[in-house]
């Protein structure tokens, strides 16, 4: 598997602050990436540090295997860093030539990408004058221009409306299916689940885990259990091996689950122990429970 | 070098205050080059400016020079706004971001200086030449392109002085401070001036001479030296003022151009070593 980006021990120190603690992970072509972490975990710095504005403390990345430099990678990368930074008097058109020009590109695919995010219309009015979401739209074509390797994306829905949030989402998703590497911070998670394979999770500039999303926890989901005879429902639970933890709850037992298990054969059991049920499903955890157990302690 | 001046072209075209202080620039060094009709009336003299002689070659190289080198504060606005709003704008990030280089970044700023420094040099040595060609009372090849030392003294004037706000404009991020900062550093150097003159009176010393010479914005304003007395010389109806013996060194001194030379380098490597050190 091509490696897109290698990060070896990555520190970012301000003063006594560890913004970033040695960071490990890789990047590898055609997976989809979440970096997922509370505000001030390192999340930006560390994009900061591999897209070469922010200096890091002590260690090393390098892009692409190491095969190029990093100021060259970077015109293969194409990365938005928490706000959308252009020339104000310039309207969208000059701003993407300027970007063609410093990534060294034709200026062929401006009014493709700027199609892609519904701003062909507006491409002649100067930048000051475009919404939050409009700016936002922007720096994604900005990004595609160059048909990126691999799209870096930091927090690209703050601050914008539902309408834009949807906007933004459809926007990557079509971009992920289109199999092009990426790279999203975020601290919404449900962002990250839709689209994401792959998660980092950062806690004060610490990395707690890095892998695919169905791994982050050992866990294998739970089940809303509900009958009418409750009593009995719970002394039969009881004797079931599958049981962790119960709780009770207006809708039913939500059990959470040690190990895999067939809810036919859970029905089947209750029926056989005299206990008829009015409600049996699985639940798969999802994304936040994972993140928000992993980043308690 | 081209893809760099490029670049920093595409800035400066689509900023409106850039273009609005270059056209003052032209059109205040296109005016002066009409002053040569007004007609003056001073001192029972009566005439133009062109009568005292002063659009003579080769004076007129030294003169032109000497009174446009002032207008410099107009293109320094434009460099120091084009650098600080980098900062304010954030797209100074974003162009590292999308594969600029900082060495590449502070380049193309560099190669951007040095053609402004260029293309107002060309402006005023052609604004001075035509001058020359319809007031002057010499017209022989050899007096017209003598004492072009003036022009090539007016281009590193410039060009420090651009270097040093392109420094400023990467040093305080922001250009009212930046232009602060400047006009601050020009009062610093007046008072050293006038510190130094004080102590070498006092202690017969030659302090003076060589911070004349060693700070910047001075070994800048020194490289060109005012014509005042010599307009006197020449303008020989005028002439009534005597010189009191007085002997006054017109030459650009080699000093000062191995001075701002040196500074010119220094304040760029400073950028460059600044945006090296930051975050940003």
């Amino acid at each position: 598997m091509e490696k897109i980006l290698e990060i070896k021990d990555l520190s970012k120190h301000y003063g006594a602050l560890k913004a970033v603690d040695h960071v490990s992970f890789q990047i590898q072509k055609g997976h989809v990436y979440g970096i997922l972490g509370p505000n001030g975990s390192g999340k930006s710095t560390t994009l900061g540090m591999v897209l070469n504005v922010v200096n890091p403390t002590a260690g090393s990345y390098s892009w692409f295997e190491g095969t190029v430099n990093n100021h060259n990678a970077l015109k293969r990368i194409g990365a938005i860093i928490e706000r959308p930074n252009f020339y104000p008097n310039m309207d969208a058109v000059q701003n993407l030539k300027l970007v063609c020009k410093i990534k060294e590109i034709s200026e062929d695919k401006i009014d493709e990408k700027l199609e892609l995010v519904d701003l062909l219309s507006r491409k002649n009015s100067p930048f000051k004058t475009y919404s939050l979401g409009m700016k936002q739209r922007l720096a994604i074509a900005s990004a595609l221009l160059n048909d990126p390797e691999i799209l870096i994306l930091d927090e690209p829905t703050n601050g914008l409306d539902p309408q834009g949030i949807r906007k933004i989402r459809d926007i990557i998703q079509h971009i992920a299916k289109m199999g092009t590497t990426i790279l999203l911070a975020s601290h919404l998670l449900d962002e990250v689940e839709k689209v994401c394979t792959h998660v980092i999770v950062l806690r004060k500039g610490q990395m707690l885990y890095c892998g695919p999303v169905e791994e982050m926890n050992k866990n294998f989901g739970s089940i809303l259990i509900d009958a009418v005879d409750k009593a009995a429902l719970m002394r039969f639970m009881k004797t079931q091996d599958y049981v962790g933890s119960t709780e009770d709850q207006l809708d039913g037992f939500e059990v959470k689950l040690l190990k895999d298990v067939n809810t036919t054969q859970i029905n089947q059991d209750a029926y056989n122990a005299g206990i008829v049920l009015s409600k049996l499903m699985f639940k798969k955890q999802s994304l936040e429970d994972q993140f928000i157990e992993l980043t308690k302690n | 070098m081209k893809r760099l001046l490029d670049i920093e072209f595409h800035k400066f075209r689509y900023s409106r205050s850039s273009k609005i202080l270059t056209i003052i620039y032209l059109s205040i060094v296109a005016l002066m080059m009409l002053v040569g009709m007004i007609k003056i009336d001073f001192n029972g003299f009566s005439g133009s400016f062109s009568d005292l002689g002063i659009f003579d070659f080769p004076y007129v190289w030294h003169v032109s020079t000497y009174f446009t080198s002032f207008l410099k504060i107009f293109i320094a606005i434009v460099i120091v706004s084009l650098t600080a709003s980098e900062y304010s704008n954030r797209t100074i990030k974003q162009n590292l971001i999308d594969g600029l280089s900082k060495k590449e970044l502070i380049l193309s700023k560099f190669y951007f200086v040095l053609i402004l420094a260029v293309l107002t040099t060309l402006v005023v040595f052609l604004a001075s030449l035509t001058l020359g060609l319809i007031y002057s009372d010499y017209n022989e090849i050899g007096i017209i392109f003598s004492d072009l030392q003036f022009i090539g003294a007016f281009f590193l004037g410039h060009l420090v002085f651009f270097s040093f706000c392109l420094f400023a404009g990467i040093l305080l991020k922001r250009s009212a401070f930046a232009l602060g900062f400047v006009a601050v550093w020009w009062l610093f150097e007046g008072a050293v001036n006038i510190i130094a003159y004080v102590i070498d009176k006092a202690y017969g010393t030659q302090v003076y001479d060589y911070v004349l010479h060693i700070l910047p914005l001075n070994a800048m304003a020194n490289l060109i030296k005012q014509p005042f007395t010599r307009i006197d010389l020449i303008g020989s109806s005028i002439n009534q003022v005597t010189q009191g013996g007085l002997v006054f060194d017109y030459q650009v001194e080699w000093i000062d151009v191995a001075s701002v030379l040196i500074w010119s380098s220094i304040f760029i490597y400073w950028a460059f070593a600044l945006l090296k050190r930051r975050d940003l």
